[in-house]
């Protein structure tokens, strides 16, 4: 069902955690649907310095928890916003035709919690080209 | 090591049903057709297995149907009966809580004009027969309420059933499958006019089943083509199988007593064990004595039920649950939402199904490792914090 490396990041997500003076948090879907993400972030310079994950949900929830967390420490902002959920797929080898609304999901929290860091500075989040589809998690909301 | 929760997904075959099968695969597999001594040494079998399936739940062995399993069973008897009673009138009553064979031939009925009533259960998932009274119309042709369901383990009053539909001379159909072999069924005590099995649910091979039709009901035919089965169900025997069917369902009926105390003993140590080692949990299967003696259902509150069979599945368990992601729909079992359980609490739900097979110390290792799994995932987990 699950590719290796999916069941590696669910049996031994990365980043799994909080961040209690975190500087920007986003939290997509609902317990209804069965998935939620939170993602805290550190940031510094514009530099992601620090990131942790929070999920309920499936193993494909987890794990792209995991993997976009993965994808994004240490990088700039700008490249953490081009992050898209193909690329996370494909770095977990693939996913479930049944399970790809996982992988936007973790797209969204990544973008929630940028978008949450931006507000706090003062600054709109959709002049970083950030658009928030207002995910609740269940796959209709996304395959439209 | 891998121990094996999942009986009421389905159940490993015994070996003496196995060695009684063999015979008719190189030896005795003549047609049981034809005229020859290959073909009528086959027949003599089928006549037996039937003779023992009849016996299982009290009828004429002339009274049960073999199909290719529970839910062909299913509806051919729903659908069979909905289209010859369509003249007398389009209404059916069934339950929020049958298996989708039912309920998905129900829908395919609905499209052709059919009334369908589903009656609500209670918080321990039974039907209430004042409701079921009241919902029989003059044009009712069916009531199909299922014998134990598969997800919680719940047992319907099917006497009680059977009574009120032969009081209101209206035809009785209760899906069997999760019953029969586990727990005593008797047809002619129950008022039942049709009753739907599956082999492979009792330790015999899968792809078999039957339907039990009382006599006096003429049910159309499902298969036309040769005479197999009075002509209703055509095709030739899957001979082997029902000889494996026939023996299988010996062996359970024999064994009933002793095998469901030992299965029930497992379970309650299994549920009550749980239960009190996971807090905030919630208990699925019912409290009542009215129930299965292999399934053990709960839900395990801010965790999702796929992440908690693959942890498990890790760990050699091999459980299942009625979440939405391992439903492949957007919505968890729709058998805990009639229970009136919320998403998420469905969605956290695990079922354990014990038979005969499982030791108690399968039981213990479950009892070890459930708990630390929970414990895993609820750290995962951004609600576990925030209740």
């Amino acid at each position: 069902m699950y590719s290796d490396k999916v069941m590696d990041h669910f049996t031994n997500p990365r980043n799994v955690g909080e961040i209690p003076d975190a500087d920007g948090v986003g939290e997509v879907g609902n317990e209804k649907c069965g998935d939620i993400m939170r993602i805290y972030l550190k940031i510094d310079n514009n530099v992601i310095t620090d990131v942790k994950f929070k999920t309920y949900g499936c193993g494909a929830a987890v794990a792209t928890s995991s993997m976009a967390t993965e994808l994004i420490k240490g990088k700039p902002l700008e490249e953490a916003l081009k992050l898209t959920n193909k690329a996370v797929v494909e770095a977990l080898d693939g996913l479930p035709p049944v399970k790809i609304h996982c992988s936007v999901l973790a797209e969204e929290a990544i973008k929630a919690a940028i978008a949450d860091y931006l507000t706090k500075k003062g600054l709109d989040p959709k002049l970083f080209g950030i658009d928030l589809k207002a995910c609740t998690g269940c796959c209709d909301s996304c395959h439209e | 090591m891998r121990i094996y929760a999942d009986n009421a997904a389905t159940t490993k075959v015994d070996n003496r049903v196995l060695e009684k099968m063999m015979p008719f695969f190189c030896e005795m597999y003549g047609n049981p057709s034809s005229v020859h001594s290959a073909g009528q040494e086959v027949k003599a079998a089928i006549d037996e297995a039937r003779q023992q399936v009849a016996d299982a739940i009290g009828c004429e062995s002339k009274e049960i149907y073999f199909t290719a399993g529970g839910s062909e069973a299913d509806n051919w008897a729903i659908k069979g009966i909905a289209k010859k009673y369509a003249s007398k009138g389009k209404h059916i009553i069934s339950t929020k809580i049958e298996h989708h064979a039912v309920l998905h031939a129900l829908d395919a009925l609905k499209k052709d004009g059919y009334e369908i009533t589903l009656l609500d259960v209670d918080s321990e998932g039974f039907i209430n027969l004042e409701e079921l009274e009241k919902a029989i119309r003059p044009d009712t042709i069916l009531i199909t309420v299922m014998f134990a369901n598969n997800e919680t383990g719940v047992m319907e009053p099917i006497a009680e059933i059977g009574r009120i539909a032969k009081e209101h001379k209206v035809l009785f159909h209760t899906d069997a499958v999760q019953a029969v072999g586990h727990v005593p069924v008797n047809v002619k005590e129950m008022n039942i006019d049709m009753l739907s099995m599956s082999a492979h649910k009792f330790n015999a091979p899968k792809g078999v089943g039957a339907l039990y039709v009382r006599k006096g009901i003429i049910m159309p035919n499902l298969i036309d083509g040769g005479g197999q089965e009075k002509g209703r169900r055509a095709g030739t025997e899957n001979t082997a199988a029902i000889v494996g069917m026939g023996e299988a369902i010996k062996i359970a009926v024999e064994n009933m007593e002793e095998e469901s105390k030992k299965v029930s003993y497992l379970r309650d140590k299994l549920l009550n064990g749980l239960m009190e080692r996971i807090p905030e949990c919630k208990q699925n299967t019912p409290k009542s004595q009215n129930r299965l003696p292999g399934i053990a259902n709960l839900s395990l509150k801010y965790i999702e039920g796929e992440s908690i069979l693959l942890m498990m599945d890790i760990k050699g368990i091999c459980a299942s649950s009625g979440s939405a992601c391992t439903s492949g729909s957007l919505d968890p079992s729709h058998v805990l939402l009639a229970l009136g359980l919320d998403h998420g609490t469905a969605h956290g739900s695990v079922r354990f199904s014990l038979d005969r097979f499982n030791t108690e110390e399968e039981v213990d290792y479950i009892l070890e490792e459930l708990p630390k799994i929970a414990e895993r995932l609820r750290a995962m987990s951004p609600l576990w914090n925030k209740r």
